[in-house]
């Protein structure tokens, strides 16, 4: 029923070259249909806000969009190192590898997909940075525990393992680790899913100012229209698999057209 | 030290002629004979076959002998001579279709072309210990003889796929050479030839564990035994300067085909999948569980979620033959002493350190160092 | 004192020269030739069913019987001596199957088989050290998948094994791997010592002789070649640094030799002795002489000259 989306207008205030581009990307499980004809584009230290119920395709997307999941059809493509677009799929192995250890972040919803749950907080935080050649132990321990610092860790738990800290510290952990690289864009899959509401609220403080404040791009999946309202800086609604509506978030909020996006805002739905 | 290091050799031959007097145990008791063991320890003679890879009963009856009857030893004796012997050529495949069948049963079907046959099983035996043999010395009366089966024996798969409702057994390309693991290392992922030899050469009991957990939910495929089958195979060979195959022999072969469901992807449609088991002799136990391990093993291929030990193929490859973990295991028995003295000396090292701290006031923030 | 040499023996005619058939050896001396070309990086080779137990040296032993020849002299040790049983049993079956000239004396051989050291004495060009490996894989604790390790070698993606010294550090204020610890061969691939103690891997640097690495069980070979760097992993600030003793070797007097604890009684008594016995026999014949030389209570050498 839809067509392709025109790619969405950068914000006026931001003239730069797009920093990953989705086209008309399509993946289905055998005759399940994960996403379709999904078109898509962000730009540097903007925040895009994917939101939907369960089901709705959305996980699909954004493992598509961050390279971990081959679309069917489609293509995705990102700016790697400002040398211009590249198709992530279509790289060498070995360099998206590398792409996801520096210039990209993951969140993911569960801190035990991201982080090495037998390795100490500080250890995982300096992995990153061991994995682009780094060699110092102190330069790395002090940068480790600046990150550790900045997410609001007690530093003097960076020799712990995660499995001792609750979820939302673990969450900080998280962030950390992906941001010791100074990624240039973050993919999130429900950031704050599973944590207590007033942990929430803190972390999604922390989220929109370390974002705000690094100048990081972010592409936040979730079915909390809170999150997206305090992150985001334009929506995409996905029902169904297919991308129903996209705007400013303000927009999209405060005038939804399409009418899933009526009733998703309308609170009767909850994922 | 020296004198525990010097006088090694020394040493080894005194305890081999110790283990030579053991294994002949009581020389007041009769000595068995290579035929002894093959005709009445036959079902250990066929294990030490098929996980040796070798079908030799009389070696096979040498190496149970020689082994004092641990078939691990066996297995790994048999194959230590195997490696020896020069290779002349391959075998036609089999045709089990072609089955002398001495035993049959099906679980899917009351009834099939060819019949339920029971042959020699333990299965119905109360397991009751029968003194009678403990006396010995009578022979059983000649076991009553059903005449010869007319039909042949279709096999439950093919009735299957005559239906569409089987996948079909995919044939290998044209040519192709199947994997040898006698002869290449084990590579990922493992085609479906290399799983199945790792799977014939495995431990029994790991295989029969691995199969027997995804009865218990760890990566369920509903299974039934769509056939058991067991009774001899003739052997062909492709003679080059004949260009065309003769038969040089018979095998005894157990051949298990599991069925087991599936809903289908949009391409094929809905229709059941395979699990395959075979093994030398009577070893229906090993074909079963077998069978339950390599459907298990193909969760990647169907598309399904493979989160349980007996659906992760490096796990259950690596870990099935157990002349390799055995000589693993037992290895830890050789010296260690020059890591375990590095080791020691860091232990020691850190101690000290830890004690030291201990007698300092401790300093701002100092925690337990480990765990 | 001399090194216990023999001459040739004659061959078991039931065997073919070194036990392996022709096309195996083949096949393994293409492995090594591979192996030698990329420096540290595993080679898979259709490692043989051998009559000794997987674990107890099948690999050195398959790479030890393609290289050999009726000229070769062979020394085996384990543990640095030339007398512990596994070493015995690998030197007879090298005997039977290949016939050939053995010693105890590390500057005669021609081939050296090894499990956990290297010996005292520096290799000359032309020697070879054949390990026996069990784990050829360095990655192997950290990601137990091979499909992934191999992915790791391949593009150099190393980080990991450097969280393993991180947490080392974090922990105990040292790295604390004190065997198998992880080198970098050649600039390129990080390989596994096999389980030598770290007091070793320094000899591996710049090595005039070849050293080959088999693991019969994990089906690997890979290779050091003559004069290649070979540098232990480490931080700039944390360097790699080797064991030390505080006292020498009892019988010896050595300072700069791995040493073996010799418990003398349940009380805590103890002596130092050389794991490596030729080197320490040498050091003795040439007149040198530890704080123990003059026997211990209780403590019997049989076969030693006592001085």
């Amino acid at each position: 029923m839809t067509a392709a989306f025109s790619l969405p207008d950068a914000p006026a205030n931001d003239r730069a070259r797009p920093l990953l581009v989705a086209e008309r990307v399509t993946k289905s499980y055998g005759e399940v249909v994960g996403c379709r004809d999904v078109s898509l584009a962000i730009h540097p230290g903007e925040v895009l806000g994917i939101v939907g119920e369960s089901g709705s395709g959305k996980t699909t997307l954004l493992k598509v969009l961050s390279a971990r999941m081959a679309p069917n059809a489609g293509t995705v493509s990102f700016d790697a190192g400002g040398r211009g677009l590249a198709d992530v799929y279509a790289m060498a192995e070995p360099a998206r590898r590398a792409l996801m250890r520096t210039e990209w972040g993951i969140v993911h919803q569960d801190p035990r997909d991201g982080l090495r749950m037998h390795v100490s907080a500080g250890g995982n935080v300096a992995e990153r940075l061991m994995g682009t050649g780094a060699r110092s132990y102190a330069d790395m321990r002090a940068e480790a525990a600046a990150w550790l610092g900045r997410v609001e860790l007690d530093v003097g738990r960076m020799d712990d393992l995660p499995r001792r800290f609750s979820g939302g510290m673990r969450q900080r952990v998280q962030l950390a680790r992906n941001l010791v690289t100074r990624p240039r864009l973050l993919f999130m899959d429900e950031p704050t899913g599973g944590l207590d509401v007033s942990v929430q609220a803190r972390l999604l403080d922390l989220i929109r100012e370390l974002v705000r404040d690094l100048g990081i791009a972010a592409i936040v999946v979730t079915h909390d229209i809170a999150v997206v309202r305090l992150l985001a800086d334009r929506l995409l609604v996905m029902h169904r698999g297919e991308a129903v509506e996209h705007g400013l978030t303000d927009q999209v909020l405060d005038d939804p057209q399409h009418p899933y996006t009526q009733l998703l805002v309308s609170s009767v739905m909850t994922a | 030290m020296y004198v525990a290091v010097k006088g090694g050799e020394r040493a080894i031959d005194a305890a081999h002629a110790w283990l030579a007097e053991v294994r002949r145990g009581d020389p007041s008791v009769p000595e068995l004979s290579l035929a002894q063991i093959r005709e009445q320890m036959a079902i250990a003679v066929h294990r030490v076959m098929t996980e040796g890879s070798l079908a030799d009963p009389d070696l096979a009856a040498l190496a149970v002998k020689q082994a004092r009857g641990d078939l691990v030893e066996a297995i790994f004796l048999l194959r230590a001579y195997r490696t020896t012997l020069p290779r002349f050529g391959n075998a036609v495949p089999f045709d089990t279709g072609r089955m002398a069948v001495r035993r049959r049963v099906s679980a899917t079907y009351k009834d099939l072309p060819g019949g339920q046959v029971l042959g020699p099983t333990f299965d119905y035996t109360h397991r009751l210990l029968d003194f009678a043999l403990a006396a010995g010395g009578v022979d059983p009366p000649a076991a009553p003889e059903a005449p010869a089966a007319v039909e042949p024996m279709a096999s439950v798969a093919g009735i299957l796929d005559h239906e569409g409702l089987m996948e079909p057994e995919r044939a290998d390309e044209a040519g192709s050479e199947p994997f040898d693991l006698t002869r290449e290392p084990m590579g990922f992922p493992a085609g479906r030839d290399q799983r199945l030899q790792a799977l014939v050469r495995g431990d029994e009991g790991f295989v029969l564990a691995l199969g027997y957990s995804t009865q218990r939910g760890f990566g369920g495929t509903h299974p039934f035994v769509g056939e058991v089958r067991m009774g001899e195979v003739p052997v062909e060979v492709e003679i080059p300067e004949l260009g065309f195959a003769v038969e040089i022999g018979a095998v005894t072969l157990t051949e298990c085909q599991m069925v087991n469901q599936f809903r289908g992807t949009a391409e094929t449609g809905p229709r059941f999948t395979r699990g395959y088991g075979l093994a030398f002799g009577e070893s229906e136990r090993k074909a079963m569980g077998m069978a339950l391990v390599d459907r298990a093993l193909r969760a990647e291929e169907l598309g399904e979620r493979a989160i349980h030990p007996a659906q992760d193929e490096e796990f259950v490859l690596m870990h099935a033959d157990n002349v390799e973990a055995s000589g693993f295991v037992q290895h830890l028995k050789l010296p260690h002493y020059v890591d375990f003295q590095a080791d020691l000396d860091l232990v020691r090292r850190l101690k000290a350190e830890w004690e030291a701290r201990r007698a300092t006031p401790p300093a701002e923030g100092l925690k337990e160092a480990a765990e | 004192m001399t090194a216990a040499t023999l001459p040739p023996a004659a061959i078991d005619p039931a065997y073919n020269f070194g036990y392996l058939d022709e096309q195996t050896k083949r096949m393994i001396r293409r492995a090594i030739l591979k192996a030698v070309a990329i420096p540290g990086y595993q080679v898979p080779f259709g490692s043989r069913e051998m009559p000794l137990p997987y674990g107890w040296g099948t690999g050195g032993i398959q790479v030890t019987a393609s290289v050999i020849g009726g000229a070769d002299v062979l020394k085996v040790i384990d543990q640095g001596a030339d007398d512990t049983t596994n070493a015995v049993s690998i030197r007879k079956f090298f005997r039977r199957v290949a016939g050939v000239a053995t010693t105890e004396d590390t500057a005669a051989a021609t081939i050296i088989q090894t499990r956990h050291r290297i010996p005292e004495r520096p290799l000359a060009e032309g020697q070879i050290l054949v390990y026996q490996v069990p784990i050829p894989e360095p990655l192997r604790f950290l990601e137990p998948r091979e499909t992934e390790t191999r992915k790791m070698h391949a593009w150099a993606e190393y980080g990991l094994m450097h969280v393993r010294l991180y947490e080392d550090i974090a922990r105990y204020g040292e790295i604390a791997t004190t065997y198998s610890y992880p080198v970098l061969v050649n600039g390129r691939h990080v390989m596994s010592p096999s389980p030598i103690p770290k007091f070793d891997n320094p000899k591996m640097e710049m090595n005039p002789a070849l050293q080959l690495f088999g693991a019969g069980r994990e089906k690997r070979i890979y290779a050091v070649p003559p004069w290649t760097r070979v540098k232990s992993l480490d931080f700039e600030d944390h360097p790699f640094t080797v064991q030390r003793w505080e006292e020498p070797c009892g019988l010896c007097g050595a300072t700069d030799s791995y040493l073996d604890e010799v418990v003398l009684d349940d009380r805590g008594a103890k002596m130092f002795v050389c794991s490596d016995s030729h080197h320490c026999e040498e050091r003795r014949a040439a007149g040198h002489r530890g704080p123990m030389a003059g026997e211990p209570p209780g403590y019997v050498t049989e076969g030693e000259g006592t001085p």
